[in-house]
């Protein structure tokens, strides 16, 4: 099947609008004889489910947490990006355009990343009607911060906890919802399957995970909004619960894969301290804006560190290298997260890493005490403020912007990030890859959409810092309400879908045969075992850099462990109660099959581009070397076995903006 | 170290549960608790026997899913934490630990410590929202200016996480902080207002019907509560609803 | 209206406007008492002004027996509605980590003050009821003692060491469910002054001034006739 993205014709600017002018709509009276299935309730299934249901349709989302609020957008801290030009530095629609497709390498579709630029807007808009109460300045008026890969502030913040008040603002959209019975809420069940019927997809397989229950529901539409696959590494900053397993399973059902490659590593993570760490914690990437970020020099130094023999703070300037201003003077500290992320590996594999494991870098905020505390003097009158004056007073108004990220560095390592400086590593955060969507959100399965991360659509190669929020609100709130019309306009007459057919039956007995399998299975290996040597190849094969060789060798060992899974693997306790082993075995099952695709899509990609970094293909100061024969979406088929997929190839045409090589020196 | 574990264990929601002791040996005091849970757990496994089961999913402190009541207090000895940022240097070698579900009428148990916490979505169904449609065409965000005291003081009362830790601390399983929270946030700004009578007391009722106790202002809650939500959040409550009756 | 008083929020609002008001009459009634020390004349004048004074015994005397009755009735209700709330208990609960033991514990300090107050009823308040609604004695007076029988009265109750030891124990105890109760009925009624700290000192003042008042008297008639 060849590949059509849906782009609306006409000049960049007008795509949407005009696209919006000319779609199929459904008229209220038939918005009420149609259901939709939303699977996930983040910012993206949380905000499409109560627009749905605001516009009439019948909405059924599901869970695998107690309540959709505890999905894992709620963990997202720093902010969300809007062109709303509050501050008048310059910005625009078209500024955050560029800024996005520059900062995704110039690997994403430009009409979907303009669309995204322009409803931006609006989001702020409507969270702040919602009652998001978003950080505000002493005029009353809406605060900005900066972010990394960016020239002006349009990141809209609520302390450090954005994704909290976000995803509590479309939460309780959609409680007014479910409160008038529009939304049906099912918690605490995973969908293990997307039900097709004529080609269409038409409902889902979905296990009741208190119960046990295997259960069918129909619908005129089914939308994934299951989040991103990092927990493919195993140790992710991602929720421990987090899965690739509905978008996967879509795949499976035809749904192409696009860029599974693409995976974001977030240079701001507290390092890893030992091998029965369970995640990693990320810190805000705010906290770029006021801490450097450096190692030593000399090696000397670094092995004293590591022996406690020197306290960083004893270091002097000359004897400290603040690598990322020395390599990219316009950015310095802000440079977007794939090269920094790149750049603390550099030093750390040159030997330079500060911690016990060698790695881990400084993140120092010890000159923004300075710089803040000399500032405050100056408005609170002290003439002559001594040193540790200036530093108190620079200390509180860190506090002020960083409190609760100081206080989680402190209780997780046990160190205080006011008197030493933070110790820092990159860790696997977010994949731009994902279930491959046309203009539309629609994935090759008609009636089956992606939204948010699940879909690979608006960050290319990279994305940029609080732009998951403002992609997740956009999908859901602005673009699948409208999309989606035009598709089930053609259904007004379809009536009930019954879930009493041989499509339903034979999907649940699919279903149902693995989880016998699970239970039955007189295995000698925990899932566990089996995610952590799966995390282990990925790491070390398909991580911040990748060579052929090594993703040759993931493809077979990954291959041989799901393998050795399919035959040891041992889950505990019965298919008809509360049995979390079980639901994670099913997840790391599909994880062993997507880990593979993903190597087999890193090895195709012989080009470095944003977070895929390929050794084959650098610079010679060792910077991502771009080709512009890649300059296409890879779309991946499923055909059996992962490393048997087709792949298909969606051309980046890029008409409004200029390929340029990516630099932020 | 080396640890002992008092879990109570409970089949499904109808079995009878009891208190079970297991042995941990070689936990590392930089572990948190739930990791410390996990090498129990993959013990289990390994020995052929259930894993306990317990609610968790972000581990980095703000999905509110980690429950837990460690040797009497929610989420355990330390302050201004969740159970997944509960690390083992608060505990010595040789320690016995006890471990319960939050314990509450209104949360009934599921199985071992997961507890079924529904109660509270209830409680947001009845009234946590302003009813304004995204379809619909909202002003611009800074046409509504909000002093930042009152928009700082909405904050600290929306950094709620729902995880129940007041509730399972209060000697009267009361639902007050957490819904007292609720009502504040939008009490304080004014795209609450229009709707502030209604929500108040329809939630209010609802806290009744789920059958959470009353308040009786030991401030248990606020000195367990993760995030520090202040029992001010409650007078608050108490205030909307007597301005919303009379 | 209505509504309100039947939620958990309108039964502690009541709660703190009955406890206002014993609070309100505590401290008049210590502030009567503590005359019985220092001017045995003017306190036996207030006191018949009280007795006998028909505002104070048709209009505010039913509200007082109201608001003590209520009180303790409401007091029951919501601890058996709190009870039936928790569930199963904790195997283990280290209450003391987190709030007061007096503050957890309100209903047996208040059991105590309503066993303290029978006692008192059979002290004081049938015998009064029995002269001047029984026996029609509206006069003040007493065989063989000279003005009105007030101060004798009170000096004859606290000859036993049996009931001095009952009502010093009480009064502690009082002390206890004041020292909660003071500010928690701020709260109650949506105010914050609970919480700061000038109310709270006043309330501890008052939770120690009160019960010490009423031990001093008792002591002082023991131990000086």
């Amino acid at each position: 099947m060849a590949l059509d993205s849906k782009v609306p014709q006409g000049p960049l600017k007008d795509k949407w609008t005009d696209y919006k002018n000319h779609i199929n709509l459904v008229n209220p009276a038939n918005k009420r004889h149609i259901d939709v299935i939303v699977v996930g309730t983040g910012l993206a299934g949380g905000s499409a489910s109560a627009t749905l249901a605001e516009l009439g349709y019948n909405v059924k989302s599901f869970a695998y947490q107690d309540s959709p609020r505890r999905a894992h957008s709620i963990a997202a801290q720093g902010g969300i990006n809007a062109a709303k030009n509050y501050q008048g530095d310059g910005d625009s629609t078209y500024r955050l355009f560029y800024d996005t497709v520059k900062g995704g390498d110039y690997r994403s579709r430009e009409a979907n990343v303009y669309r995204l630029a322009e409803v931006s807007a609006n989001i702020i808009d409507q969270c702040v009607a919602q009652g998001v109460p978003f950080a505000r300045d002493y005029g009353g008026l809406l605060d900005n911060r900066s972010f990394g890969g960016v020239l002006v502030s349009r990141t809209f913040y609520a302390k450090g906890q954005t994704g909290q008040q976000l995803l509590l603002g479309a939460y309780s959209a959609m409680n007014r919802q479910i409160a008038r019975g529009k939304i049906e809420m099912f918690n605490r069940h995973e969908m293990l399957d997307v039900v097709l019927v004529d080609g269409k997809a038409r409902g889902i397989i979905a296990r009741n995970l208190v119960t046990g229950e295997i259960e069918r529901h129909a619908a005129h539409a089914v939308v994934i909004a299951s989040g991103g696959y990092g927990n493919v590494y195993f140790l992710s900053t991602n929720a421990m619960g987090s899965n690739v397993t509905a978008g996967w399973k879509v795949h499976k059902k035809g749904a192409y894969f696009a860029n599974p490659c693409y995976t974001q590593i977030h240079p701001t993570c507290i390092p890893r301290s030992g091998d029965y760490q369970s995640k990693l914690t990320l810190m805000s990437e705010s906290l770029r804006n006021d801490g450097r970020i450096w190692v030593p020099k000399n090696l000397e130094d670094v092995k004293a560190i590591r022996e406690g023999k020197l306290k960083p703070t004893q270091l002097t300037e000359d004897q400290r290298d603040y690598y990322l201003e020395r390599r990219y003077p316009a950015f310095g500290n802000l440079v977007p997260r794939d090269v920094a992320s790149r750049a603390a590996k550099e030093r750390c594999d040159a030997g330079f890493g500060v911690n016990a494991t060698g790695e881990a870098v400084y993140l120092d905020f010890a000159a923004s005490f300075e710089r803040y505390g000399s500032e405050q003097a100056k408005i609170q009158g002290i003439t002559n403020p001594s040193a540790a004056k200036i530093k108190e007073l620079g200390q509180e108004i860190v506090r002020a912007k960083y409190g609760n990220l100081f206080q989680m560095y402190e209780k997780i390592v046990d160190e205080n990030p006011y008197e030493t400086p933070m110790m820092i590593y990159p860790a696997v955060h977010y994949t731009m890859g994902g279930v491959w969507v046309d203009y539309n959100l629609m994935t090759t399965i008609p009636g089956c959409y992606a939204i948010g991360e699940a879909n690979f659509s608006d960050h290319g190669a990279n994305r940029l810092g609080a732009s998951a929020l403002m992609q997740g609100l956009a999908d859901g709130y602005f673009v699948l309400p409208y999309t989606i019309g035009d598709y089930l306009s053609n259904d007004i007459r379809t009536g009930k879908i019954s879930t009493d057919t041989p499509e339903f039956d034979a999907a649940e007995k699919e279903v149902s045969e693995r989880i016998a399998f699970f239970v039955n299975n007189k295995g000698t290996h925990s899932v566990d075992y089996y995610h952590k040597k799966l995390g282990k190849i990925m790491w070390d094969k398909c991580g911040m850099s990748r060579n052929k060789e090594g993703l040759e060798e993931a493809i077979e060992e990954i291959s041989a462990l799901r393998k050795d899974f399919w035959e040891n693997v041992i889950v505990p306790g019965t298919a008809t109660e509360y049995n979390e082993q079980l639901a994670k075995a099913g997840r790391v099952a599909d994880f062993l099959e997507l880990g593979e695709l993903f190597a087999k899509d890193a090895l195709v990609r012989e080009e470095s581009a944003g977070g895929h970094f390929r050794e084959e293909h650098q610079t010679e100061d060792g910077e991502a070397k771009r080709m512009k024969e890649f300059q296409f979406v890879s779309a991946w088929e499923y055909k059996g076995e992962p490393k048997e997929a087709v792949l298909h190839k969606e051309a980046l045409v890029y008409e409004n903006i200029e390929v340029k090589e990516r630099s932020y020196k | 170290m080396n640890l002992t574990l008092k879990i109570w264990r409970q089949k499904d929601s109808n079995a009878k549960g009891q208190m079970v002791d297991y042995k941990v040996t070689e936990i590392s005091e930089h572990m948190s608790f739930l990791e410390m849970m996990d090498v129990l757990n993959e013990q289990l496994v390994n020995a052929g026997e259930e894993p306990v089961a317990f609610d968790h999913d972000c581990r980095e402190g703000i999905c509110g899913m980690c429950s837990m009541y460690i040797n009497g207090e929610a989420h355990g000895p330390d302050r201004g934490v969740t159970t997944c940022q509960l690390h083992m240097r608060m505990f010595k070698d040789g320690d016995t630990i006890t471990i319960e579900p939050f314990r509450a009428a209104a949360f009934p148990v599921i199985k071992d410590l997961v507890v079924d916490r529904s109660a509270f979505d209830r409680i947001q169904h009845s009234g946590g929202y302003i009813s304004v449609n995204t379809s619909g065409n909202t002003q611009d965000a800074n046409a509504i200016p909000i002093a930042k005291q009152a928009a700082d003081q909405a904050m600290d009362a929306a950094t709620c996480i729902g995880c129940g830790a007041c509730v399972a601390t209060c000697k009267n399983s009361s639902a007050m902080l957490f819904v007292g929270a609720k009502v504040s946030q939008y009490a304080l700004l004014p795209q609450g207002q229009v709707e502030a009578a209604d929500r108040v007391k329809n939630m209010v009722a609802q806290m009744d019907l789920e059958g959470f106790g009353n308040c009786t202002n030991t401030g248990a809650c606020e000195v367990e509560c993760p995030k520090g939500i202040s029992l001010d959040n409650i007078a608050r409550m108490n205030r909307e609803l007597m301005k919303a009756s009379i | 209206m209505p509504g309100f008083f039947k939620s958990s929020i309108g039964r502690k609002v009541a709660m703190a406007l009955s406890a206002f008001f014993l609070m309100f009459f505590l401290l008049q009634h210590l502030a009567i008492n503590i005359l019985s020390v220092f001017s045995p004349e003017t306190f036996n004048e207030v006191s018949h002004f009280m007795g006998t004074n028909p505002v104070v015994q048709f209009a505010l005397q039913p509200v007082l027996i109201f608001a003590v009755v209520f009180h303790f009735v409401m007091g029951f209700i919501l601890e058996l509605k709190n009870s039936k709330a928790n569930g199963v208990s904790y195997a283990k609960n280290n209450g003391a980590a987190n709030s007061t033991w007096f503050s957890r514990n309100m209903i047996y300090s208040g059991i105590t003050i309503l066993a303290f107050i029978v006692l008192h009823f059979i002290d004081f308040w049938f015998p009064e009821i029995n002269t001047k609604f029984i026996q029609g004695d509206w006069s003040g007076m007493l065989d063989g003692v000279d003005g009105f029988r007030y101060h004798e009265e009170l000096k004859h109750k606290f000859v036993s060491p049996i009931r001095v030891g009952a009502y010093v124990l009480a009064f502690v105890f009082l002390g206890l469910h004041l020292a909660h109760g003071f500010t928690s009925a701020f709260q109650s009624m949506g105010g914050t002054v609970g919480r700061k700290k000038a109310a709270q000192n006043i309330g501890k003042a008052y939770s120690i001034i009160i019960p010490a008042g009423f031990i001093f008297i008792a002591l002082y008639h023991h131990f000086n006739h």
